[in-house]
């Protein structure tokens, strides 16, 4: 079964298999270092369970869930 | 300030001055080392036809000058975003002797990224290690001599904020500049297939002259496996064969996705970042694990589903609070605030230049209400444009700002806003309070997406700004004085929800468009300097006095000739005057009372009045005559001149706005005036045209006239149809009259 990185619980980590999407999301996504392989960790959500802050590649990303769901995890 | 760019100008005619663009990731610290190697010596400008901000100024060293360009911040040089379009336009078009690519040290497998599409752009690089003390705090050592040998480019350390390194970076700059070009600067490798294909279409693009005028062959040829949309556009034009090259480029892309099973621009992401690794892994030892542990901790509080609401709520209260009392209202200098120095140089001025009455009325009236009055408009909200910049300054450096915008995204994208926008709208005046849509409509500049940034501009003036509120007591106090507080309240969450309604419906019908993806980074904190807090206050402030100013200026003395022409004749009121019997008791009175009703004769005959009269038709069904209606055309310059023109209007000499009293009264007393025509006028105050102060800043920050017309268009309307219904509907329940 398909995980997303919404589906991720604070303090879960996987690693990225895929990312969905197209454009100028997709192309923002990959230029911030959400590529195959890279390992992603949820830090926390915000105070209303929305955006989800992310640790990758070193340093923090916040993402709005909508976003989180077009990218897939392998645990 | 001004100075540097013609002097800029003339060295690079004289073809004496090299030139550096300064290329880097957003919280790289780019503007602090930008500042460090000019000196602070730059001005502020607008690239061409964006609202991208553009720095220059020049770096002295060794009796040299450089000329330094400072890029937007981007992650990437992309076609999706605005900066990153200017960034990488300008390095191929304006082909700048050196590129500084300052990268995080303390962050360096993400800042490397753009690293490598520098060097695929085969621009001569010099790399500035930037905030090499947090890197050296958390243990890590960077071998900067493999790293230059690697990436093929100068390498120096640097700590941008405390001046670090500036000297052997402004050398290393030097050197490249004047240099010859190095021929053989190493080539990124994405690994295997890509690196095959890369060079193969490169050597298709090479053979194309049309295509190699402008571009290096193996960018364009990178750049097309990842389909940027904007390069295969400028290959279809400029290029000998463009459906050769396309055709090979899809070849490359169908071979590259058969192969990977993944999209090419992925593998081209993935290579970089494959490349990226490779420098770090190379180059970094002892890699750090907890380097981010200090910011983890301060943001389970700050970003806590409890604390942090609250942490949000006092810091931004208290910046409203700090920032209006430091500027406006604590005589902390001197006896006096800022703002009162300010009115009172300009109050001083005005009374020095007197006895010009005596010479010319109307010179007199020209000088102390158009121009002293409108340099005075612009000058006066400068103690608060300052203040405020030093505090957003402060949110910024720190990166709490981007923790504002975690916290209330959730909230504020119901109305197609976003969390930064909370800045602008309390500023504004959302706490009730007072406030200023000017410093509140600059403050959207913490913004980088371009819609959501523009939605709050539009909106962020309906908030209760500090000139509303005299109107709004002198009203209450007329018509509503036994509920003052619960009024007052009803207008506070009345502005909230028009303001939030308006950007829902603008975001729907005007502004549209899919929200730009939220995929903010979320920096460590730092501690600001002093000084970087200063200067960065004080370019903003000057640019609001050059840009701003002028217009604010402008319309200020139109205001007055619409207010002031034409002149009516006055024999009638002379003579009138010269028949008062001087040793009548009531003499000084009567004489009062006459120039109370000759100023309002003039004023309804002056072109404001004249609009007032002819609007008046429309404007009766919201329960306004000629005399609001010229009022709120006066409203237009500042909202308070509202207060001084209905005295105007109703015959009682210019009224101060802080000592309404004696117009509640009269308006109060006045059979026309009902409860019913005070709330149609409230709600009309509280929403019509932004004023021009306003409309100048928005014109400034938006980059086009259109947003400010549309602002006062969109507004005015809205205004009109609310005051009608408040006015009907009221009077349908007999509340008129």
């Amino acid at each position: 079964m398909r995980t997303s990185l919404a589906d991720l619980r604070v303090g879960q980590s996987g690693q990225i298999a895929r990312v969905d999407g197209n454009g100028a999301l997709r192309q923002r996504l990959l230029d911030m270092g959400i590529t195959r392989g890279a390992t992603v960790r949820v830090q926390r959500l915000a105070p209303l369970g929305d955006p989800i802050e992310i640790a990758i590649k070193g340093y923090n990303l916040a993402i709005r869930r909508t976003e989180a769901r077009s990218i897939y995890i392998e645990h | 300030m001004s100075t540097e760019p013609a002097s800029i100008a003339e060295s690079r005619a004289a073809g004496r001055l090299a030139r550096a663009a300064i290329a880097g990731n957003p919280n790289s610290g780019k503007t602090s080392l930008f500042n460090g190697l000019t000196g602070g010596r730059s001005c502020v400008g607008n690239y061409p036809g964006v609202t991208v901000e553009r720095n220059e100024g020049l770096a002295r060293f060794d009796g040299r000058s450089l000329c330094m360009v400072d890029l937007p911040g981007t992650y990437s040089l992309t076609a999706y975003s605005a900066e990153e379009v200017v960034a990488r336009n300008f390095l191929i078009d304006q082909r700048p002797d050196v590129v500084l690519d300052v990268v995080d040290a303390s962050n360096l497998e993400r800042n490397l990224y753009l690293t490598v599409q520098l060097m695929e752009m085969e621009v001569p690089l010099v790399i500035a290690l930037n905030m090499i003390d947090v890197a050296e705090r958390h243990g890590e050592t960077i071998d900067l001599e493999r790293m230059s040998a690697v990436l093929g480019a100068p390498v120096v350390a640097t700590v941008g904020n405390r001046g670090r390194g500036i000297d052997d970076v402004l050398r290393a700059c030097a050197a490249v500049a004047e240099g010859p070009h190095a021929a053989d600067v190493p080539r990124v490798t994405y690994g295997h297939p890509l690196d095959e294909h890369v060079r193969s279409l490169a050597e298709r693009i090479a053979a194309d002259a049309g295509v190699c005028r402008r571009y290096r062959p193996r960018w364009v040829a990178i750049k097309l496996i990842e389909k940027d949309p904007d390069v295969g556009q400028e290959v279809a034009a400029l290029a000998e064969d463009p459906p050769g090259i396309a055709e090979a480029a899809a070849e490359a892309i169908r071979a590259i996705e058969t192969h990977s099973g993944e999209r090419a621009e992925t593998i081209v992401a993935e290579g970089r970042y494959g490349f990226a690794a490779g420098v770090v892994r190379q180059c970094v030892r002892r890699r750090s694990l907890d380097r981010r542990r200090t910011t983890d901790r301060i943001d389970s509080v700050v970003c806590h589903r409890l604390a942090g609401p609250l942490i949000l709520a006092t810091v931004v209260y208290a910046l409203f609070v700090v920032v209006f009392k430091l500027a406006d209202e604590w005589p902390w200098l001197f006896g006096r605030s800022p703002s009162e120095w300010v009115n009172w140089a300009f109050d001083s001025l005005a009374a020095a230049v007197g006895g010009l009455e005596a010479v010319s009325p109307m010179l007199h009236s020209l000088v102390v209400d158009g121009v002293i009055g409108g340099v005075g408009g612009v000058l006066g909200f400068v103690p608060l444009i300052f203040t405020l910049f030093v505090f957003v300054a402060v949110l910024e450096d720190t990166g709490y700002i981007a923790r504002v915008a975690f916290v209330l995204d959730r909230a504020l994208r119901v109305f197609g806003l976003q969390g930064r926008s909370i800045l602008a709208m309390i500023i504004s005046g959302g706490l009730g309070g007072g406030g200023c849509a000017v410093p509140g409509v600059m403050a959207t500049r913490t913004m980088r997406e371009e819609k959501d940034r523009l939605v709050t501009m539009m909106v962020a003036p309906i908030m209760n700004c500090g000139a509303k509120l005299p109107v709004y007591l002198m009203l209450i106090a007329a018509f509503f004085p036994g509920v003052r507080a619960r009024a007052m309240f009803i207008l506070w969450a009345l502005s909230w929800a028009m303001a939030l309604a308006a950007a829902a419906l603008l975001r729907r019908l005007v502004i549209r468009g899919a929200q730009t993806p939220f995929v903010m980074e979320l920096p460590s904190y730092h501690l600001p300097t002093a000084r970087g807090v200063l200067r960065h206050a004080w370019q903003r402030t000057g640019m609001y006095v050059r840009k701003a100013g002028t217009i604010i200026l402008a319309i200020s003395l139109v205001m007055w000739a619409l207010m002031y022409f034409p002149r009516m004749d006055v024999s009638a009121f002379d003579a009138r005057r010269a028949a008062l019997d001087p040793d009548d008791r009531a003499f000084a009175e009567r004489v009062t009372a006459l120039e109370a009703e000759q100023s309002e004769a003039q004023l309804r005959q002056s072109v404001a009045g004249r609009i007032g009269t002819a609007l008046s038709p429309l404007s009766r069904l919201a329960g306004f005559d000629w005399r609001d209606n010229v009022a709120l055309v006066g409203g237009f310059a500042a909202k308070e001149v509202i207060i001084g023109t209905l005295g105007v209007a109703y015959s009682m000499g210019d009224v101060d706005p802080d000592e309404s009293t004696s117009l509640s009264e009269r308006l109060a007393g006045n059979p026309s005036w009902s409860p019913i025509r005070a709330a149609a006028m409230l709600i009309f105050v509280m929403v019509y045209a932004p004023c021009m102060s306003t409309l100048a800043v928005i014109r400034r920050e938006s980059g086009s006239w259109k947003w400010p017309l549309f602002a006062t268009a969109y507004t005015t309307l809205l205004a009109y149809v609310l005051a009608v219904i408040v006015f009907r509907v009221g009077g349908a329940f007999g509340l008129g009259a």
